[in-house]
């Protein structure tokens, strides 16, 4: 076996060489995936093994030992788990009422259930504090509570829900999508009760859809950092919290090395499930034309209740932004309410900057990631050479890794000579890239594994070489999963905050760290309006990338674009 | 230009058993001449495709030589192949309009615009697509599309063209048009083709010679009259129609003029090229259906064989029968113009006869 992989490998090396673009294509991707994405793994684990120069597991058996931190992990894990469950509901309950009931406003639900994608993850957080903190709109105006229980436990499933039901929400109306409602009506045809219908068929052919978008929101809660540092507190502590704090407050790097390790060993166990076992499990129930769907599954009375559930998700969801949006208008929070533009001057002023830098560096570092991942689908999908296995994991590796420690990793590995770039632009743009390389490869996989391969092997014929086949026609039939993979990498990137708050600095700055850095000196009113500008530059940014794809691919279709 | 197949083996690897190997195509020798078409006929999964594609290039011979022009090409490039592929699914380029499609192989070989909008132009003309220069490969119907793809193809005056079952995706009436089309463009530029086929019918028509294929191994080349009339085994005689195989002996040996071979007591004898058979060895006649002689029974006929009409089909032009024949396997023969010839019912007795030009003798095995 071993022999023959060693012979293969040989054979398929001899072909590269004779491509010398091919070769050092594959030469360069390669070797920057292990320099962007497994050293700084590596580094970690290294990290937290040695103490002044000597391997040791001291900071392991610390981990182990100390209450506190095992409280950090378990809570962890709780709280990933319980988002995960009641996230995939509530995204199920939306999703179910969107594609099998004749609602109205299902645009309205649609648009409402993924605003929250394209607010910075801890939007949820923010207004909580604004509505139930120690000066908040309804605990203190409205019900005088001197001091809220916001912190901790609740207040964070909360935001955790509303941060991350989207995502299910968007894998589950997929997934019904998917599910034929033709095969419901036979059932329903051959004498099932609408329950029963629901329960033998509906939910069962789910189910697998379900499974995986709870593993995503576990994977995501784990790795999240915006709400927890926001909302947690000191009583309720949570593992990539305690991570950032023992590395930018202690200087505590092996400690908080270890710590981020721990986070990555259940993220990554959920991230292998995911991937070998739950996707196996899918059901694909493709009936050629779509049918009609006669929507017959569910009976009044559970229609109205599935409204009613979803007016009440509405209406929280829009309570927050109604709060962000009206906390970035008035003058203090809690106190004058006197409308004002000063938070916007205060954004425009001393926050200007960020914001500069933030659109600078998701506008370069996403195409490049939206190109690398095209590349890397092309080369996976279509060409065989060595290690092509290694490059498929490695890249969509960041899909695993919370963001925490893939931030401790980038100050671990790249602060000494020769790959010396804390601080700098650099370091900023190949987090983002190599972060966001997997939305494009999924995108361009999708789009290659659709295409005729004989496509390509007609350019060929014909006379093209490699490099003019790619360019000539295997790009442009990619472009539009290149298109719909960069808006979802742009909002990502506008939105991230758990890596890159280890890698800012007073030169590069990005706005959710500003963000960040104004709730926690109390200066609500800045934080909301810097948030309502990162909304309306995400929304403009969809808007223009979905009117140039129109312009040019509108006439052939095709494009299917998740927002 | 002579393409020249010298001794071709392909061997897989099973995708699902690494460690099975599956024999694609094995020991294929085979020359093509100057301007012919031969046609690649066989079952599904034969080794059509896998061959066709060693020659264009996308797939390397485990063994074997390919040769174009007195030239061994087995290290070219499909794309530095003087060959052109008309693919199973036509694979035009989705994003191209018609016109950008054609154009694309001159394209690459650097022409001019206004050369090559004037070949473009031509070949339209010549394939009648000439007002679809700007539509979208979506707005054209399955033959409109195979235009295209032909015409993609043929604008680089390749050396050879290889059709990998053009057809296989139009409807029954298109794809009788579209073969008499193929062959009229191809004989036109005169180009050196391979059409790859599993339906008899097309094979005749469109090839100078057919190669009849089996499990990777060729059966049989031959123009389709020698493939008809004279099958070298069962499977050619099988695959090519419907086929009579008439169990006999050897009585009396070949000198020039044919095999003497008794059926059930009566004597023929059946010409053969062929003098490697001995006395007393079982032979079967191979005979086609229309060959067969049938009449009304009457007593002291002196008629091969003598049986009973078990099923009748009347499809107009021809009548086809079943008939059973004690002690033997029952016969299907087929008779012409029934409105004029009459034709017989169920139940009717028959007497059968060949002729021995009819019949094709091949070993039993
Ligand atoms: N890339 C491949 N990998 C493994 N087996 C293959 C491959 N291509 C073809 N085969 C096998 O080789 C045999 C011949 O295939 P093919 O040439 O496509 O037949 P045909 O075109 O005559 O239907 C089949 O058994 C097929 O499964
Ligand atoms: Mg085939």
């Amino acid at each position: 076996m071993a022999e023959s992989w060693v012979k293969r490998s040989k054979r398929q090396l001899r072909m590269l060489v004779k491509d010398p673009l091919l070769f050092s294509v594959i030469t360069v991707i390669l070797l920057s995936l292990i320099i962007f994405i497994i050293y700084p793994l590596i580094k970690v684990i290294l990290t937290s093994v040695y103490s002044k120069n000597h391997f040791s597991l001291s900071v392991y058996k610390e981990i182990v030992t100390s209450w506190y931190l095992r409280r950090a992990f378990l809570n962890s894990i709780m709280m990933g788990t319980l988002t995960a469950v009641f996230g995939a509901l509530v995204g199920f309950i939306f999703a179910f009422t969107l594609t099998r009931t004749d609602i109205p406003f299902k645009k309205f639900f649609h648009i409402i259930a993924i605003i929250p994608i394209i607010s910075p993850p801890f939007i949820g957080a923010l207004s909580i504090i604004m509505l139930f903190g120690n000066n908040g709109m309804i605990s203190s105006s409205l019900l005088h509570l001197a001091n809220t229980k916001i912190y901790g436990f609740r207040g964070l499933l909360f935001a955790q829900i509303v941060t991350f039901f989207p995502v299910a929400y968007i894998t589950l109306k997929g997934v019904l999508e998917s599910i034929s409602p033709t095969l419901e009506d036979a059932a329903l045809d051959l004498g099932g009760s609408r329950f029963k219908v629901f329960r033998r068929v509906t939910f069962p052919l789910a189910l697998p859809g379900i499974a995986s978008a709870m593993l995503v929101l576990f994977v995501e809660t784990l790795a999240d950092f915006g709400n927890p540092l926001i909302l947690a507190g000191s009583q309720f502590p949570i593992l990539s919290v305690q991570a950032y704090l023992e590395i930018t407050g202690m200087y505590n790097l092996p400690k908080g090395a270890g710590l981020a390790f721990v986070l990555l060993i259940p993220s990554l166990t959920v991230f292998l499930i995911e991937k070998y076992w739950v996707s196996k499990k899918k059901y694909v129930t493709i009936t050629g034309k779509p049918t009609s769907s006669t929507l017959k599954l569910v009976s009044p009375l559970v229609k109205w209740v599935l409204l009613a559930l979803c007016i009440i998700f509405t209406l929280t969801i829009l309570l927050i932004y109604v709060t962000i949006l009206w906390g970035a208008l008035v003058s203090v929070w809690g106190s004058t309410n006197t409308l004002t533009l000063r938070h916007f001057a205060y954004v425009f002023s001393v926050g200007f900057k960020a914001v500069q830098d933030t659109i600078i560096i998701a506008g370069i570092s996403t195409p490049i990631a939206g190109i690398l991942g095209m590349v890397i689908a092309f080369l996976v999908v279509r060409k065989k050479f060595p290690l092509k296995g290694f490059m498929e994991v490695s890249s969509m590796l960041s899909f695993a890794v919370p963001g925490t420690v893939v931030g401790i990793g980038y100050i671990l590995a790249f602060n000494s000579y020769p790959l010396l770039l804390t601080g700098t632009l650099l370091i900023l743009l190949l987090n983002f890239i190599f972060r966001y390389v997997p939305v494009g490869i999924q995108a361009g996989v999708a789009i290659l594994q659709q295409v005729d391969p004989s496509i390509e092997e007609a350019a060929i014929d014909l006379g093209a070489d490699a490099k003019s086949t790619f360019r000539k026609v295997t790009l442009p039939l990619m472009v539009p999963a290149f298109f719909s993979g960069l808006i979802y990498s742009f909002v990502r990137a506008m939105t991230a905050i758990s890596a890159v708050i280890f890698l800012v600095s007073s030169n590069w700055n990005l706005m959710t760290v500003q963000i960040m850095s104004q709730v926690e000196s109390g200066r609500l009113g800045a934080a909301a309006a810097f948030s309502v500008i990162l909304v309306i530059i995400i929304l403009l940014a969809i808007l223009m990338i979905r009117s140039i794809l129109n312009l040019r691919y509108g006439k052939f279709g095709g494009t299917t674009l998740k927002f | 230009m002579s393409l020249k197949l010298v001794n071709i083996s392909k061997v897989f690897k099973d995708p699902d058993q690494p460690n099975k190997q599956i024999v694609a195509v094995e020991g294929v020798n085979l020359e093509i001449n100057e301007g012919e078409m031969v046609s690649f006929l066989g079952p599904s999964g034969c080794g059509k495709t896998t061959t066709l594609r060693i020659v264009s290039g996308f797939e390397t011979p485990t063994t074997g030589e390919v040769w174009l022009s007195g030239k061994m090409i087995n290290d070219l490039p499909p794309n530095k192949r003087d060959t052109a592929m008309v693919f199973q699914s036509y694979a035009i380029f989705p994003h191209l309009s018609v016109g950008q499609n054609i154009a694309f192989g001159l394209e690459l070989k650097g022409y001019d615009k206004k050369t090559i909008r004037k070949e473009v132009d031509s070949i339209m003309e010549i394939m009648n697509l000439r007002e679809y220069y700007n539509r979208r490969p979506d707005q054209l119907s399955g033959g409109q599309q195979q235009r295209v793809a032909l015409a993609r193809s043929i604008i680089n005056r390749p050396s050879v063209l290889l059709f990998d079952e053009p057809l296989s995706n139009l409807d029954a009436k298109l794809r009788e048009q579209m073969r008499f089309e193929i062959r009229r463009i191809q004989q036109k530029f005169k180009i050196t083709s391979i059409y790859v086929t599993h339906d008899q019918a097309e094979a005749m028509i469109v090839s100078d010679r057919i190669v009849v294929m089996n499990e990777g191994h060729i059966m049989q080349v031959g123009t389709p009259f020698e493939i008809y009339s004279k099958p070298v085994n069962q499977f050619v005689a099988d695959f090519v129609g419907r086929v009579n195989s008439i169990e006999g002996l050897i009585v009396g040996l070949n000198n020039g003029d044919g095999y003497e071979v008794t059926f059930g007591g009566k004597v023929k004898k059946i010409p053969s090229e062929i003098n490697t058979l001995g006395m007393n060895d079982s032979v079967k006649a191979i005979v086609r259906p229309e060959s067969l002689r049938i009449k009304n029974f009457q007593e002291g006929d002196e008629s091969l064989f003598h049986g009973r009409i078990e099923k009748m089909v009347y499809l107009g032009p021809t009548v086809e029968y079943d008939i059973e024949i004690p002690g033997r396997d029952p016969i299907y023969a087929v008779t012409h113009n029934p409105i004029e010839e009459g034709f017989f019912n169920v139940g009717d007795e028959v007497s059968i006869d060949f002729s021995p030009k009819a019949a094709h003798l091949l070993k039993k095995e």
